[in-house]
């Protein structure tokens, strides 16, 4: 009994924040007005999901989430993990802790400090371009050009980032048996042929659940990267879904359409959710609970 | 480890704490530049002269700061946000941690409880319902906007429950022939145990709270109710018409925007997280592993 009543207001909480929002789904089936409410609304059916595979916005929006989401994956998985076997070099305690600080720290930070800092930094007449102009290059327009937006997306998210994932490589590191090493030295193996042998065998169970798990937020690109740094000029490289329905559903007040959009997202990262869930308990032996 | 001790594996082993250092570098330098950039001239700023050191040190952007009224109103916004929402958060979290780290035996309820809290972190019904969800309980323009809809943060009660579950049995089972309850084990045993945990949970909420600066667009319209985070948001909202100026204009724009003022905002903005950050975070590793790493 007890333990039921110490679940009531969290559940509480849950029901009206999560669950009943659930039941605003039906917005996706109709012809939504705000005076006539849900109950009142008429049926429209599939059309708004129709409209949806009709409008080449909404498949520029799907690639773009796409492109974007699997370039942060990649990226954000092979840096951390050099990184971390680099730092795994270090034999300096002070050196390696003070390092491994400073590089997380960005993650505490928000997008829009971060967005700030950035715009400034990449402005048309900020640090950068001043560099590239040093080198004898010309500027570019980093925040304004379909070229570079995406790239900077990736590799500033990755920046932000790639700390948290250097803990939890270094976390697998520790992990492995140091007579490993020991044996492999007798032998005559070098630091680079022990690397290859033993620390990346090593960190493989990580990596492949860090991996697999991932694949479910290939539709999460980052609203709050994107949503600081984007604007109208790169809505075609950089629009991706949660911005699209943020402005279609808040600012325009398309409701039905735009709840047809997150329906369809949260559908298909459900499932994509379930599969990697799947995949990481069979070949990580991962289990959430 | 076995150290081999020649020249070659020396000069190897420089070269890797170069490239820790280089990569260290990178990822302070935008926070660095920032602050030398509050606390230079803004003359020099828009003459793009400040890099990583002050050109014509001077604190008038702080001075500034010290008298906007409408920055301390929403910085303390934040931190009421913080505090309530933050005890909110770890209450519920401890609450239901506990009882989801049963065992089906002990509480039969155990798994029906638990596919519910899953199926709500997996599957949402999306921004719009949730807005109006919010708009009609007649939460908007209050603190409680803020609050309320993320009381219960999911990922944080299956990290936790995990933690309470590698608590060894015996120790609860003492506690239960003494005559413990359930709330009392988990008030005396539980939760003293398991202070890294808390610790590593307590700051991903802090930050989690203090960094959010959605819910106040789009809950809050009373700019005078709106968060921190929000507030800087705004500041830089005028980007938006920016980038559809023409490149003397964007030069011009840049001459009367205050970068200077709007840095020292942000840098001002960070000091409360930096100043929990190293309290907390040498717990970090070691919570989150433990949450990662189950069984």
């Amino acid at each position: 009994m007890t333990y039921h009543a110490m679940l009531l207001p969290g559940m509480v909480m849950l029901f009206i924040f999560s669950i009943v929002p659930m039941f605003g789904v039906v917005m996706a089936f109709q012809k939504f007005i705000p005076a006539k409410g849900i109950f009142g609304s008429a049926w429209a059916g599939l059309d708004n999901f129709t409209y949806m595979f009709q409008l080449p916005d909404a498949k520029q929006i799907f690639v773009n989430t796409l492109v974007i989401a699997v370039g942060k994956i990649v990226l954000g998985l092979i840096v951390p993990i050099v990184f971390a076997l680099l730092l795994n070099e270090v034999r300096l305690k002070l050196f390696k802790s003070t390092i491994q600080t400073i590089v997380y720290l960005p993650h505490f930070m928000s997008w829009v400090v971060l967005g700030t800092m950035l715009t400034m930094i990449f402005s048309f007449d900020g640090m950068i371009n001043n560099f590239l102009e040093f080198l004898g290059l010309e500027r570019i327009m980093f925040l304004a050009s379909n070229d570079w937006f995406r790239p900077l997306l990736i590799v500033t998210d990755t920046w932000k980032e790639f700390g948290y994932g250097t803990i939890v490589y270094l976390a697998a590191l520790t992990a492995i048996n140091p007579a490993l090493y020991e044996s492999a030295a007798m032998d005559g193996a070098s630091r680079w042929k022990q690397t290859l042998n033993i620390t990346l065998p090593g960190m493989f169970p990580t990596i492949i659940l860090l991996g697999t798990l991932s694949l479910g937020n290939v539709l999460n690109a980052g609203f709050d990267q994107v949503f600081n740094l984007y604007n109208p000029l790169v809505y075609e490289t950089g629009d991706i879904i949660d911005t699209f329905v943020y402005r279609m559903g808040l600012i325009n007040m398309q409701y039905s359409f735009a709840t047809a959009i997150g329906l369809m997202k949260s559908v298909i990262s459900f499932i994509l959710i379930v599969i990697s869930y799947r995949l990481a308990s069979r070949y990580a032996g991962y289990r959430i609970f | 480890m076995i150290q081999s001790k020649t020249l070659g594996s020396r000069l190897s082993r420089l070269m890797i704490m170069l490239a820790l250092v280089l990569i260290t570098f990178v990822s302070l330098a935008p926070i660095v530049n920032t602050i030398m950039v509050s606390v230079s001239s803004s003359t020099a700023v828009n003459a793009g002269k400040v890099y990583f050191f002050p050109v014509e040190l001077n604190f008038s952007s702080y001075g500034q700061i010290l008298n906007d009224t409408k920055f301390w109103k929403a910085f303390l916004i934040s931190v009421e946000r913080v505090l309530l929402g933050g005890a909110i958060n770890m209450i519920l979290t401890i609450l239901m941690a506990y009882p989801l780290s049963r065992s089906v035996t002990q509480f039969r309820s155990r798994n029906k409880y638990m596919w519910i809290i899953v199926f709500t972190m997996l599957f949402s019904g999306g921004i719009v319902p949730w807005y109006m969800v919010i708009s009609k309980l007649g939460l908007i323009n209050s603190i409680w906007a803020l609050v309320l809809p993320g009381a219960v943060p999911v990922f944080n009660v299956i990290l936790l429950m995990n933690f309470f579950k590698g608590i060894p049995k015996e120790l609860e089972e003492a506690a239960f022939i003494d005559g413990a309850g359930p709330l009392k084990i988990l008030l005396k045993i539980f939760i003293p145990i398991s202070m890294p945990s808390l610790a590593t949970i307590t700051l991903f909420v802090i930050v989690g709270h203090w960094n959010n600066f959605f819910d106040g667009i789009i809950l809050i319209n009373d700019s005078e109710k709106i968060p921190l985070q929000t507030y800087l948001q705004q500041l830089s909202l005028t980007r938006d018409q920016m980038q559809n100026l023409s490149v003397e204009q964007l030069q011009q724009f840049n001459k009367i925007s205050n970068t200077t003022l709007n840095s020292a905002k942000i840098l001002v903005s960070m000091i409360p997280i930096l100043l929990i950050y190293p309290f907390l975070q040498r717990y970090l590793i070691h919570g989150i592993v433990l949450g990662a790493v189950k069984e």
